[in-house]
């Protein structure tokens, strides 16, 4: 009986590398990366930079910045959806992210506004007399001229990308290992992060963070060296950009929850002790998807904030990262397309609904202004989701999906 | 006797209230040793506390060959130490497949890295499958958890201890809420488990202590009250007076 049972499973095994048997065992991320791919080609053949000009400049800026939304939802339901922590800090790493590659942004830029306005002078400008001025330029709106400590690989790219990577997945790391080793879970880790995130965004609102304080940093959709090359253009670029990040992120989130480790952080979900006595070290697992959605949301950022143009502290308030849990609720958690789906859906209709595109609606005595009640619309979508439709709006996929996946079963 | 585990006037309070009090006994290799005793006689704080669960404020347990003591580990070194342990109610993972229950349990590297990089040999399979054939379980193999009855969890979860292999095998009330034929079938699994592991079981009911046929301990406030085969402890005074109340 063995012999058959095993000899049926692994018939489909035969042919292809480990990466196409796997999309052909998993057609609902074939589909994804499908879809994703034929929205950046319809996109960018609409857009001004690359084609027919249908889609404004503005507008494809939004699609970028909404598939960044998608990449942190994704990091997101892995964390909460797939390993039952409910991080509401995680847009604190997604702002991380934003400050590095920010830092760097801001600082060649104004390097070239330097050396071009010191060609001019009959005097060429000494390298210590650039750098101050870059410092003298960037410093003083948070009166200021000297580069605080926190800047200084902030003339490399290569170490901003870096530290993209490295500073959210550092703040994980340490915040991690101090909440989940003292067994902190539910939702007294859920505050616990929201204090996180609270504490950053305050640090950061002081002039003296190092980070210009409240003003943020800005210009950031100017590309140093790319002057002459329209806004138009390059919002196709950062779409692209995002679009792989969020395809490659897709797969590699996809590969992790079909894995062995899937099984084990799913269990974590469920039930934490039994997964001790099993002798996994639950603390590790935790972590380590405690850092590596936080490295994801770091990317998300870096990728987000060139397209938005400005980050400050307001980013990572605590009210973004409960946003992020909320579009991953409506969009059901704990199945990846959910989330995608609820960060675009959700933060579409946002944009849409306060920045006035919707008509207001006159009730006589009452006039009903979205900006205000688009809110109290999410709250409630919000509210009605979790009592009656855990599943969210991917559940409406579900059927769909599992009626295919039973089928490729035989 | 070569002792397996080793329980050594270990002590725990709670909020006053004396759990363990100066509790020893030993557990001998590939034994098979039933513990009963009244509510709040200490049987969970004791497998509590062998497990990593709960620190005693005072004694030792010490393991293995070596003799070392568990109390500075954690639940899951415990665990991989080698001994095992089954809840009272069964609790598998109900959102997986038997099969992935049974795999997760398997004997293999627990690190992060090694999951996730983990390939389920044909090796593997195989001895998922044979497990499943011992447990009865081998025509639900691809259902999910949550299909199964309240027996068939029972086994499923045995059938999880199986594949972690542990030395010792903490089972907690086994047979609680079982029909007759489930009991029966129980109690064929684990004097197979028996057989080849040290295996301790809590339980209430003395028809199914009988049927178990091993050496028992009355656990009474926390420490050791009778020690020997069943009806040498039925026969105790003491132990007829705590169970059927002065």
């Amino acid at each position: 009986m063995t012999e058959t049972v095993l000899q049926s499973h692994s018939i489909d095994s035969e042919f292809g590398g480990p990466l196409i048997r796997f999309l052909m065992r998993n057609p609902s991320t074939l589909v994804f990366l499908g879809l994703l791919g034929i929205f950046t080609i319809f996109v960018t053949i609409l857009s001004e930079g690359f084609g027919l000009g249908l889609i404004s400049t503005s507008l494809v800026k939004t699609l970028g910045k909404t598939l960044c939304f998608c990449l942190v939802a994704l990091a997101m339901d892995l964390l909460w959806g797939y390993c039952g922590i409910l991080s509401l800090g995680h847009f604190a790493f997604f702002g991380l992210g934003g400050y590095m590659i920010g830092m760097w942004l801001m600082y060649a830029r104004t390097e070239l506004i330097v050396v071009k306005a010191g060609q001019a002078a009959a005097l060429p400008m000494t390298p210590e007399e650039i750098h101050d001025a870059i410092g003298t330029q960037i410093f003083g709106v948070v009166g200021g001229s000297e580069f605080p400590l926190i800047w200084a690989f902030s003339h490399s790219l290569l170490a901003q990308l870096a530290l993209v990577i490295l500073v959210p997945g550092a703040l994980a790391l340490v915040f991690g290992w101090l909440a989940f080793r003292s067994r902190v879970t539910g939702v007294y880790l859920s505050i616990l992060t929201q204090a996180m995130t609270l504490a950053l965004a305050l640090y950061l609102f002081q002039n003296d963070s190092g980070l210009r304080g409240n003003n943020g940093l800005s210009g950031l959709q100017n590309l140093p060296g790319l002057a002459e090359t329209p806004q138009a253009i390059i919002s196709v670029w950062f779409l692209w950009a995002s679009a792989l990040a969020l395809g490659l992120s897709y797969l590699a989130i996809k590969l992790i929850v079909e894995s062995k480790f899937g099984n084990v952080i799913r269990a974590i979900r469920d039930d934490e002790s039994r997964v001790r006595f099993l002798g996994y070290n639950v603390e590790a697992y935790k972590l380590f998807v405690f850092v590596l959605t936080a490295i994801m949301a770091g990317i998300a950022g870096a990728l987000y904030y060139p397209q938005a143009g400005i980050i400050n502290p307001a980013e990572i308030a605590p009210i973004a990262s409960i946003y992020l849990a909320v579009w991953v609720a409506i969009g059901g958690r704990g199945r990846l397309y959910g989330a995608v789906i609820g960060a675009a859906f959700v933060s579409l209709l946002s944009s849409l609904f306060t920045g006035g595109q919707i008509p207001n609606i006159p009730l006589g005595f009452y006039d009903l202004q979205w900006v205000d009640w688009w809110l109290v619309l999410l709250g409630v979508t919000f509210v009605v989701t979790t009592l009656y439709a855990s599943n969210g709006l991917g559940g409406l996929f579900d059927r769909f999906s599992t009626k295919k996946e039973e089928k490729a079963d035989g | 006797m070569d002792s397996l585990l080793e329980v050594d006037r270990i002590s725990v309070s709670f909020d006053g209230f004396k759990a363990i009090n100066n509790l020893s006994f030993q557990i001998g290799d590939r034994e098979l040793r039933a513990i009963i005793g009244p509510n709040g006689a200490g049987k969970t704080t004791f497998m509590d506390i062998v497990t990593g669960k709960t620190r005693p404020d005072s004694g030792d347990v010490l393991w293995g060959e070596k003799n070392v003591s568990l109390l500075r580990h954690t639940e899951s070194n415990i665990a991989r130490m080698g001994v095992g342990r089954k809840f009272q109610r069964p609790t598998v993972f109900e959102d997986q497949t038997v099969e992935d229950n049974l795999m997760m349990a398997l004997q293999n590297d627990r690190s992060p890295f090694k999951t996730l990089f983990y390939d389920y040999s044909k090796a593997d399979q195989e001895k998922v499958y044979q497990i499943a054939i011992d447990i009865g379980l081998i025509d639900k193999i691809s259902r999910s958890a949550a299909e199964l009855s309240h027996g068939q969890k029972q086994w499923l979860e045995i059938g999880m201890l199986l594949a972690q292999d542990p030395q010792l095998l903490l089972v907690d009330e086994p047979a609680a809420g079982m029909t007759g034929d489930e009991r029966k079938k129980t109690v064929k699994l684990l004097r197979k488990l028996a057989k080849d592991h040290a295996i301790v079981v809590v339980e209430h009911d003395m028809e199914f202590v009988r049927s178990l046929n091993c050496r028992v301990t009355v656990l009474h406030e926390g420490s050791v009250l009778a020690e020997g085969s069943l009806d040498h402890v039925t026969n105790n005074q003491e132990v007829i007076d705590v169970y059927l109340g002065r």
